[in-house]
């Protein structure tokens, strides 16, 4: 029996690398200056989700909700084995909690016929560990998070391993189901060159817009048209057309999605700047370090 | 989702395993006590689970007014589904206005599941709370006596503060070791209000064929003093040196994530936003840079002393004693002085 996975991914800002090149003079980090990377623990959900179609057969489609450029980690999800992606794009995205987050992606997951929907434990840039099993509820399935490793696929039937922090935990679920896959899970493959040249010229209907335009700088917008028409059509012949789906095609309610779908507001972000403290230069030598002993014995901070 | 209610309690999932409360319940407690206290209203506990009533008695000691006692065979193990069902039951029953969760494995699990089932707004792995008041920029409409959810985010570089203006209850999952529990008070009084549950077999959609834990090989959260080492220890042999001193101590060894990768030392002793949160009195930081995720963990220790050869690091900027030098002469001279003065645990 073969399957049908769906992956949920996100592009982040690799918040994890910070140099001194993104720092402002004040301490703080420039957030527009990061790299933005596919997010680490959605590649480890992406590479469980081909281990199951190497062993059983199946089909993946993975998605990503964000701006036009995300298409970037669907091209390389594509390098990587799946068979098809999905950009969720519009601006009335913009703004989205968790929970509308959660709930444009059930929209879209429910476009797809699945028995396994995977997305990484939590992504860098939020650390909330939250969409996955929102995302869950919205499409009323089981979920089973921190998945580190999938024991037996049956039939109708899942058994995984979790890992619950301090050891681990066995669990045996019907389908269909969502996972949340750890980093520890396995070791996502690298990009297949072969993959590679061929779904590089992957695109999605935005950037073959964009692209027309660029090449055509002079040409009037009814050739332009026709120009993007003919060119979607080749790109889409060659199986290399990145679904592009916005919140109308999804039958999304809006009132559930953005601004007004986000119950969380922001009151205040401040940047954290390492502050100074009343401290002392301690001389590297026997005496200094012993005279600093000597005051945490005098303060009773050692008893 | 329910209504903005002023006059709801503030709760706090009491989390158990096995008959055993789990220490966030108690620190969320200490913490839900000043929100209360602000507030006018009352402090309630919310215990699931299976034969678990001596533990309501417990969670009034630490400060519980009220404790909603929810028991059934079917809640004797943790599952998703049938105890986000009986806590968004008695959420819609209720109204609270404010929910916390600890930020376990378990509560990251439930939170986001009742979060989404009412549709109510969370935030995750909180840092601090406080009441406040917000004013709107549309219409500059003053919303008064708010949940400040106060969490670091983008990988700890900032700290975002959250609130939900109407979709109520405001809901937060807390990191485990942020807040200090308070002293228990066993002449405390409070109530206990047994809740009727119904689940079938169909909430329980996971069968748990095995489980495993194994006790934390340190608690890095008792520990009076720490000493941890970093990269800059250079290799597991090195790192014997962290161990050294902290024997000198009567002290728990730690590490940074990168001495952890590095594979000098146990993931359990990790400190930082991916590990344990600490405040010792006295905490050695050896070979440490102090990155902000490494700081989150441990930034608020009583008396920090830090050993770096590079005078830049930031770890200089929250160090009370800053040595610059090289931890391999250093380090032994702590040990030297320490023993010279008698201290040798």
């Amino acid at each position: 029996m073969s399957y049908n996975c769906v992956v949920l991914v996100k592009q982040v800002p690799d918040t994890k690398r910070i140099t001194g090149d993104v720092m402002n003079d004040d301490g703080t980090v420039k957030r527009s200056a990061l790299p933005a990377i596919f997010n680490p623990e959605d590649l480890n959900a992406l590479e469980l989700a081909l281990q199951i179609k190497e062993c059983y057969g199946g089909h993946i489609t993975v998605i990503t909700m964000g701006l036009p450029a995300a298409s970037a980690i669907l091209r390389d999800s594509l390098y990587r084995g799946a068979d098809d992606a999905v950009l969720v794009t519009d601006p009335r995205c913009a703004a989205s909690d968790t929970l509308a987050t959660s709930y444009i992606l059930s929209c879209a997951v429910r476009k797809l016929d699945y028995d396994i929907v995977l997305c990484g434990r939590q992504a860098i840039d939020g650390d909330t560990a939250q969409v996955g099993p929102q995302t869950a509820e919205k499409l009323d399935v089981k979920q089973i998070t921190y998945v580190e490793e999938l024991e037996q696929l049956d039939d109708k039937e899942i058994t995984v391993r979790r890992n619950i922090g301090n050891g681990w935990q066995q669990v045996r679920a019907e389908l269909p189901v969502l996972l949340t896959v750890t980093g520890g899970a396995n070791e996502p493959r690298v990009a297949a060159a072969k993959k590679m040249m061929k779904y590089k010229k992957a695109m999605t209907p935005f950037e073959i817009e964009q692209k027309i335009k660029t090449e055509n700088p002079d040409a009037n917008q009814a050739d332009i048209k026709e120009l993007i028409e003919h060119k979607s059509k080749e790109i889409e012949q060659a199986g290399l057309l990145i679904k592009q789906w916005n919140l109308d095609y999804l039958d999304a309610d809006l009132s559930w999605c953005g601004q007004s779908g986000s119950p969380s507001k922001v009151h205040r972000i401040q940047s954290v700047v390492l502050a100074a403290k009343e401290s002392k230069e301690v001389e590297p030598n026997q005496k200094g370090v012993a005279d600093m002993i000597h005051e945490l014995i005098e303060d009773k901070t050692i008893a | 989702m329910i209504d903005v209610n002023r006059d709801g309690e503030v709760w706090v999932f009491a989390e158990q395993h096995g008959g055993r409360l789990e220490d966030t319940p108690i620190e969320l407690m200490s913490k839900a006590r000043h929100l209360t206290d602000t507030l006018g209203v009352k402090l309630a506990a919310v215990l699931l689970g299976d034969n678990v009533k001596e533990l309501a008695t417990k969670l009034i000691h630490y400060g519980a007014d009220k404790v909603y006692l929810a028991e059934h065979p079917h809640l004797g193990t943790y599952q998703t589904n049938s105890y986000a069902k009986v806590m968004y039951d008695l959420i819609h029953k209720h109204k609270p206005q404010i929910v916390l969760y600890g930020a376990t494995i378990a509560g990251r699990d439930l939170a986001p599941r009742i979060a989404s089932a009412t549709k109510a707004g969370l935030t995750a792995d909180c840092t601090d709370l406080q009441i406040g008041d917000h004013e709107t920029a549309k219409d500059k409409k003053l919303h008064k006596n708010l949940l400040f959810q106060i969490r670091p985010a983008f990988g700890g570089n900032i700290i975002a503060t959250i609130i939900n203006l109407d979709r109520w209850p405001q809901m937060a999952t807390v990191r485990e070791g942020v807040m200090i529990p308070a002293e228990p008070d066993a002449k405390r009084k409070g109530k206990i209000v047994e809740e009727k549950v119904q689940l079938t077999e169909q909430d329980l959609p996971l069968q748990i064929l095995a489980e495993q834990k194994r006790p934390k090989k340190v608690d890095l959260k008792a520990a009076r003093i720490i000493v941890a080492g970093g990269a800059g220890l250079g290799s597991k042999d090195n790192f014997k040196l962290v161990w050294d001193l902290a024997n000198c101590l009567g002290a728990a060894p730690a590490a940074t994530r990168a001495a952890v990768d590095l594979g000098f030392i146990d993931h359990d002793h990790q400190v930082g936003q991916t590990g344990t949160t600490v405040r010792p009195s006295l905490y050695v930081a050896v070979g440490i840079s102090g990155q902000i995720q490494h700081q989150a963990g441990m930034s608020q220790s009583q008396k920090i002393v830090a050993v770096n050869s590079d005078p830049n690091a930031p770890i200089f900027n929250i160090a009370h004693y800053k040595i610059v030098g090289d931890l391999n002469t250093i380090v032994p001279m702590m040990i030297k002085g320490l023993k010279e003065k008698g201290i040798k645990d």
